[in-house]
């Protein structure tokens, strides 16, 4: 029983090995760069499998991607150039944040227009209320 | 209760039903299409080798085609050989196609090309899926139109065939 345990866990240690070798070791220039590569990969949504950022996927494009923005970050390019190069090859689909502009004002902005339109017909309701109840009293 | 209280009434009956329209009206699209960035841009530049005459190519070389279509495919995609009868069809047809061997090895993509026929104007080599980077793929097959003033107009993610080729060909 103890050596089948043993084996077991030698057996599942070597799994471990295999599939650390799978993945490609970066080696960056700094900690910050580090950084900045985990928060890029963790902010570019993956063109193929459309619900997950490029440091999830293994699908194909996501790797390539993701070596891209690597091989940028050490080149010393800045954050807004590596969002610039893929926005310009895969659109704004891409990005977990997108940019504000015009075609996307309603979904940015929408909501606080609704509540503003909340409040205020909130406030009139109030006010016409109020009206409404003094001029029965002058009535009386 | 005034005419117009009665009327205002009913506009979150009317909110729902936009809603609804606007909703049912998406119904059945296909979620996983995304527009191309390139629509309406001219062809990134590369520098390719092509497979069969090993010349160096760039994107200047393409620009004197006219229309043509740009066809990213490998010999490892199952897919590209489904597609490949169809573009043989249009090949017959006339149609320029330019052939980006994606990330394949030039040895079983010449083997490919005996076996199967080369519907291909030129095939350029994109070994590491650079061009592909560049022309925003996101796997094969995947098929561009580029029109005569060299400018993208249409891109196709899937296999190419006569219903596809339909709405394609308006843009060539």
């Amino acid at each position: 029983m103890n050596r089948q345990c043993i084996m077991l866990c030698f057996l599942m240690l070597c799994s471990v090995f295999s599939y650390a070798e799978t993945e490609k070791v970066f080696t960056f220039n700094s900690q910050l760069d580090e950084k900045r590569y985990n928060s890029m990969i963790a902010e570019l949504r993956c063109p193929k499998c459309q619900n997950q950022n490029i440091a999830d996927s293994n699908a194909e494009i996501a790797i390539d991607l993701r070596n891209q923005v690597y091989s940028m970050i050490n080149a010393g390019s800045s954050d807004t150039e590596i969002l610039a190069y893929m926005v310009a090859r895969y659109g704004e689909f891409v990005l977990y944040r997108p940019q504000h502009s015009a075609s996307n004002f309603i979904l940015w902005y929408g909501p606080f227009i609704i509540l503003g339109i909340g409040l205020v017909s909130f406030a009139l309701v109030i006010f016409n209320n109020a009206r409404r109840r003094q001029t029965k009293r002058e009535k009386r | 209760m005034t005419r117009t209280r009665k009327m205002a009434l009913f506009l979150p009956f009317l909110v729902f039903a936009l809603l609804a329209g606007m909703f049912f009206s998406q119904l059945g699209k296909d979620t996983q299409y995304m527009p191309s960035a390139l629509i309406g841009q001219p062809i990134p530049d590369f520098t390719l080798v092509e497979l069969q005459t090993n010349k160096v190519l760039t994107h200047q070389d393409l620009n004197q085609q006219g229309p043509y279509l740009i066809n990213f495919w490998g010999t490892w995609c199952p897919a590209c050989s489904y597609e490949h009868e169809y573009l043989m069809t249009l090949a017959e047809q006339g149609i320029t196609i330019i052939g980006i061997d994606y990330k394949d090895e030039p040895d079983k993509a010449l083997v490919w090309l005996e076996e199967r026929g080369n519907p291909y104007h030129l095939v350029l080599l994109d070994e590491l899926g650079n061009f592909g980077l560049d022309m925003g793929v996101t796997g094969a097959p995947e098929t561009f139109v580029v029109n005569s003033d060299g400018i993208i107009t249409y891109r196709h993610q899937g296999i190419v065939n006569a219903q596809v080729w339909q709405e394609m060909k308006e843009f060539l």
